[in-house]
This record gives structure tokens, C-alpha cells and sequence, in this order.
């Protein structure tokens, strides 16, 4: 059996780093580029949200590699993402691939084919084995994570054009080697100290924007228009609402981000009192923290036809409002324009930057 | 004397302003892209330095539009600006009480709300063009009224007709069949306007508060019709500013004076970059996956502009 998954991120370096440690054999598929893009738009329905129709594409180029079988999580709520694995795996199969498809729902839904889906994953090993590979494995993802925030808070400081991106990647493939835990905290520190190669200049007081919205486009650069570099670059400090392990963890607490779901939860309680599926009432939440916080602005990324971003999306003009916290959102698919996007962004900057510059001359 | 120059590039119109010192409008050109935008700037600059009067000096040139970085480079801009700010700083210099701008150009249009001189809030139209310049153009060509006629025929109307203005497409179809029904011509472009009109506050102004002044700018502007059907749904008065075609521009113009405030000198190449024959090419960086499409900008063999990527390997500017 050969796995393969979609990607998101840096997903796929912490399933290959968890895979080789089950000894489960792999295959990466290709980077998610234009060609994905139009794989999966051709075989997914045109009203699908966006990251269905990326990662058929993602699917497809790594079954086309070698695959035999692919891994997906599943989930529950009234968020579309939790049929997407049925319908891959439904669209696939109509497409001609012949394969096996794992689906691995919350464990908290029904705990033991949780576990029969891991024994399938990983034959050779006992839960027990695998139990541990995910613990020290979850290490590694967690400081990939560190890593990319301070990434998102230090590029804005950078003297030369380019070198955080450089740095970065530097810094991945320190923490790529590391395979005991050990090596794994030591890499973690040598990776965070990577970052601080880049030169900076401390000097300029930064604006500062929060970033929130769905997940998927949250955490895919290839389809977000690298919307972190590109504002990191034009000197803004970044903060995200969602990290990879953040996403991925069963519990309540967020390892990298440092909000947990109650804390947002009750921040959005004002505006949206109650869950409204995938990460809608996190947004809503995230958007009163960053506002409380100070943050200059909030950018709110979708999917078009993103439901849960839909209905925060409605409630964000009256946080505007009342916590006078300027938000943009872009809406994500594969029509959306490049240019469009930047200048959006373009002319957000400029309306935060007048912002504060007549706050600075209220108080002067 | 020391003028301004703004150039406002968009999908439809070229725009070309000159301010002078106090800010007036001295000259100003506004013409078709036509798809040419190197080739709109150029004659539009030569168009323009005929209607300067004599002795006038650019001191400082911005460009905004669409085309802003493109028809910089051409130009020679001490600001390139993305046309949102351009708009709002334009309304709110023009209309210093301004509330909320309308704008509404060829092929986008956009919302921005100022509160004490700042804009606060913006949307721009994001998955459709509806009701926008070319959409009216189009249907003022199928009609058979000229567009610079379409509002008065609008305003004619007694009974207008009721049109699905959601989507272009299914807009037209509506009117084809309004048309068949034996409705009068200005009856079904009133509600063609109504319908647009309903379209923009629903999707583009939804969720933000209207108050005003409000300032309605943008080609569509010109058109009559779309003003009176925004203040039957506004229930208040729209202002049109007398350059309302050409805002942008002006807001360009503007910014440029400011910036080259802090400058020694202005980077404006002169009217003659009218003659100089700019090469333009593209092609897609093997790098990454993410294949960008580089565009490339050449005089003779100098490359003196190139941009498109992520990363930022390939720019010059």
C-alpha cells in the first residue's frame, strides 16, 4: 500500500516525518500549482468550495505518481469539509482511479475505528508504537509552527528583501533532520535562532494586522496569493489565528497560537453566541481579540461560498463598529485575480495607516 | 507655472489630469484604453500637452488605475497608487465632508466610507461586474441608443419596467424579453438602472452605513438615470463632482504633489516618452510551482521593468 494526501501547508512535511516514523510507505504529490488547480476544477462541481476542488487536484497528481490508497480526516458540524472525503473519494472513483480510501473521523465520534483506521495506516506497528510516532512526530509539527509564527511576526523588520523567506527555509530543513525527541528540542532552538539570522531593523513601528478566516486558505500559500510574504514584505507584523497543530489537535487548547477555543469563543459571544461550523464563530471571536489587543486592522480570508465565513462575515460590520476595528475580507477561489487581491491590499494599508496617523495627531 | 500630473489607467478609460499649485484642474483627457494601455498613455500625453497653456512645468507625476505600475514606469511616477486610495483622496479633497464614495467604473465598482477625512471602510466587487460601465455600454450598443444618451432616455420613463439585474446575462435576457412584451425603450432602461442600482447596495454597499454627503464619481456617473435611481434608494441627494470621470487621476495628481514635497526631484520622463518605443513580454518563471507569469518592459535591449512574481526575484522597478 502506498498513501498519499492532499496537501495544506506544511502538512506534508509533518505526515512525512509521521509516516517514515510507522515505516507506512508514500508519496508526496507535487506541490499544489496552477496544473492542480485545473485538475481539480475540472473534476469537481463548479458550486464546491475551493479546497475540495485543490486537493481532488492534489489527490489526483498523487494517485497519477503511484498511490494506491489515500488518507483524508473526515469531520462533523454543519461545515462542508465533512463530506469532503466521501465526495473525493465518490468523484475519484467515477474519474477511473482505483484505490483505497482511509478516512480518519474524530476519534471522539467513535474511538475504535479511529483506531482500526491507524492499524491500517500503519500495519506493522502496535497502537502502541504509533501512539508514541505521534507524540514525538506532534513535537516536530509543533515547532514547524513556532517557527512559521515568528516568521509572520519578524519579516516585517527585515533589512534586506527576502531574507526571512531564505531564513525560513532554512530553518524547515534544521527541524527536517531532527528525529528523536532530543533532536527535535534542539532543532526547535537552533530553527527559532535560524529566524534571527535575518537582519532587522527594530527601529520602525510597524501596522499591525490580525489575519483570520478558514482555515484551508489560511494555511495554503499557493492559494491565498502569499498573502503573509506579501504583506510581511511591505513591513506589517502578522499575527494568525490558526496554526497547523492548532487545527489538527483534539484538544481545546491551541498549542501555538495561545488563544484557546473557550477564550475565542467567549470573545465572539457578543456578536455570534453559538457554533455555526468549520471556523466561523472562531473568526468572529479572533477579530474581538485582535481588536482588544490593539491591532491595527483584520484581514478575513474565505473560500467563496464558504457558509460558516458567510454568516461571520455578517456580523463583522457591527464589530467595526462598536470596537473601531477596520476589516477586510478577500474571498478566495480559483477566478479570483492577483491583481484584484493586491489592490485591495494596497489601498487596506493606505486606510491603516491614515487611520493611525490621525489617532497619532489627536493624541500629539 | 508648476503643474501636477495624474494618469489613471483602467479597463475602459485612460484618464489625464493636470492640477496646478492651488489644485485646479488645468487640463485633462478621457479616453478609451481600448485594450492599448502603453499606447492610450502615449497619445493621451500628447493630447494633453496641446491643451496645457504655455510655461506650465510638471513637478510631480502619479499613476493609478488597473494599469498603475505599467503605465509608471511609462510615465516616469513619483507614487503609484492603487486606485481606491486615488478615488478617496480625490472625493474627499473635492467634497472636503465627504461620507461615502460611489464609484462606478468600467469594470469594477467600489463603495468607501470616510468619517472626519479618512476612509474607514472600502469593498470593491469581487465575483461579478454587474452594472458596471461596460455592461451599460454593451446594452446602450444593443438598444440602439448612443450611452452618453442612455440616462436621458431614463429619466422619460413613467412606469418602469422591473429587470433581474443580478447577473448580467440573465439582465439582458430580462430586458429581450421586456422588449418582446412591447415595454417602451426608456421604461426598460430606467429599470435597468433601478436594477443595478439594487444590485450595487446589496452586494457591494451591504452591511456598511450610507451617510451622507454622498459622492457619486466614475464613467457611470455621467449617466443620469443610475444617479436618480441611487437617490430614489438613498432617499437622499447624490452630489456628482464636476470632474466625476476623471476622479482618479485627480486623486493621482494630488498624491503626487504630496509626495514630491519630500523629494529633490521629480522622476517625470517628459512628454516625449510619447515617442520612445516601449517593447512589452511576458513569460512564466520555472522556479517553483507556483509558475508566476512575469511581464517584462524593455526600451531597445534596457529592461527597465519586470514584475509578476511571488517572491520577488524577478522585480525591477
Amino acid at each position: 500500500m502506498k498513501l498519499t494526501f492532499p496537501h495544506m501547508g506544511t502538512l506534508d512535511m509533518v505526515l512525512s516525518d509521521l509516516f517514515s516514523r510507522l515505516e507506512t510507505d508514500f508519496i508526496i504529490p507535487p506541490k499544489t500549482s496552477v496544473k492542480t488547480v485545473n485538475l481539480g476544477t475540472k473534476h469537481a462541481p463548479e458550486f464546491a468550495c475551493f479546497p475540495l476542488k485543490v486537493t481532488i487536484g492534489n489527490l489526483i497528481e498523487g494517485l497519477e505518481a503511484g498511490a494506491d490508497a489515500v488518507v483524508m480526516v473526515g469531520g462533523i458540524g454543519p461545515c462542508r469539509f465533512g463530506f469532503y472525503a466521501e465526495v473525493q473519494n465518490k468523484i475519484l472513483r467515477d474519474a477511473g482511479y482505483d484505490f483505497e480510501m482511509i478516512v480518519l473521523e474524530p476519534p471522539t465520534t467513535d474511538i475504535k475505528d479511529f483506531m482500526k483506521k491507524c492499524k491500517k495506516i500503519a500495519p506493522k506497528k502496535t497502537l502502541w508504537q504509533i501512539f508514541q510516532a505521534v507524540r514525538v512526530g506532534w513535537k516536530k509539527a509543533v515547532a514547524i509552527d513556532e517557527v512559521e509564527k515568528k516568521v509572520l511576526k519578524t519579516r516585517c523588520f527585515e533589512k534586506n528583501f527576502g531574507d526571512t523567506t531564505a531564513m525560513h527555509k532554512k530553518a524547515l530543513a534544521v527541524l527536517g533532520k531532527a528525529i528523536t525527541p532530543r533532536e527535535i528540542q534542539m532543532a526547535r532552538d537552533k530553527a527559532l535562532s535560524v529566524i534571527d539570522g535575518a537582519k532587522k531593523d527594530f527601529e520602525n513601528n510597524p501596522l499591525k494586522i490580525g489575519i483570520v478566516g478558514e482555515f484551508y486558505v489560511l494555511l495554503e500559500p499557493c492559494i491565498n496569493f502569499d498573502i503573509e510574504r506579501y504583506l510581511g514584505q511591505k513591513g506589517i507584523y502578522l499575527e494568525r489565528s490558526v496554526y497547523l497543530t492548532d487545527w489538527i489537535s483534539f484538544s481545546k487548547k491551541n498549542p501555538v497560537m495561545g488563544l484557546s477555543n473557550d477564550e475565542v469563543a467567549k470573545a465572539a459571544k457578543p456578536y455570534l453566541s453559538h457554533f455555526v461550523g468549520g471556523e466561523g464563530q472562531a473568526t468572529v471571536g479572533h477579530v474581538v481579540k485582535f481588536a482588544e489587543e490593539g491591532f491595527d486592522g483584520v484581514i478575513q480570508l474565505l473560500p467563496f461560498t464558504c457558509m460558516p465565513e458567510i454568516i461571520a462575515k455578517s456580523v463583522l460590520p457591527k464589530i467595526h463598529r462598536e470596537l473601531d476595528i477596520p476589516v477586510l475580507t478577500l474571498v478566495i477561489d480559483e477566478q479570483t485575480g492577483r491583481a484584484g487581491i493586491i489592490t485591495r491590499l494596497e489601498a487596506f494599508i493606505d486606510l491603516l495607516w491614515s487611520k493611525r496617523k490621525k489617532k497619532l495627531s489627536i493624541v500629539g | 507655472m508648476i503643474g501636477y500630473l495624474g494618469v489613471d489607467v483602467g479597463s475602459v478609460s485612460t484618464n489625464l489630469v493636470v492640477i496646478d499649485e492651488k489644485t485646479n484642474v488645468v487640463a485633462y483627457i478621457y479616453r478609451r484604453t481600448m485594450g492599448e494601455p502603453i499606447r492610450a498613455v502615449q497619445e493621451g500625453l500628447r493630447e494633453l500637452k496641446e491643451l496645457l497653456p504655455l510655461g506650465i512645468e510638471i513637478g510631480g507625476a502619479g499613476t493609478t488605475g488597473s494599469a498603475r505600475y505599467l503605465s509608471g514606469v511609462i510615465v516616469g511616477a513619483d507614487v503609484v497608487k492603487n486606485e481606491i486610495t486615488a478615488h478617496a483622496v480625490a472625493a474627499s479633497h473635492i467634497v472636503p465632508d465627504v461620507r461615502t464614495v460611489l464609484e462606478i467604473g468600467g469594470q469594477d465598482s467600489k463603495i468607501i466610507i470616510l468619517r472626519e477625512g479618512v476612509a474607514v471602510d472600502f469593498a470593491m466587487n469581487t465575483v461579478c461586474a454587474a452594472g458596471t460601465g461596460s455592461f451599460l455600454d454593451h446594452q446602450a450598443e444593443r438598444i440602439g441608443i448612443p450611452i452618453e444618451e442612455f440616462g436621458a432616455y431614463a429619466l422619460k420613463s413613467q412606469a418602469p419596467a422591473q429587470i433581474a439585474g443580478r447577473c448580467t446575462v440573465f439582465a439582458e435576457s430580462d430586458m429581450i424579453h421586456k422588449q418582446q412584451m412591447g415595454y417602451h425603450a426608456e421604461d426598460i432602461i430606467y429599470g435597468l438602472c433601478q436594477s443595478l442600482v439594487r444590485n450595487y447596495l446589496n452586494n457591494i454597499a451591504k452591511g456598511k452605513e450610507l451617510l451622507s454627503p454622498i459622492v457619486f464619481q466614475g464613467g457611470v456617473a455621467a449617466n443620469l438615470g443610475i444617479k436618480k435611481a441611487f437617490e430614489e434608494a438613498l432617499e437622499t441627494r447624490v452630489i456628482i463632482p464636476k470632474y466625476f470621470n476623471v476622479m482618479g487621476a485627480i486623486g493621482a495628481a494630488l498624491l503626487a504633489k504630496e509626495r514630491v514635497e519630500n523629494k529633490p526631484e521629480t522622476s517625470f520622463k517628459g512628454f516625449s516618452t510619447s515617442d520612445i518605443d516601449f517593447k512589452t513580454s511576458s513569460f512564466y518563471c520555472k522556479g517553483c510551482s507556483n509558475n508566476c507569469e512575469i511581464l517584462k518592459i524593455e526600451v531597445g535591449k534596457e529592461v527597465l521593468a519586470r514584475w509578476g512574481g511571488r517572491c520577488g526575484k524577478w522585480e525591477i522597478e
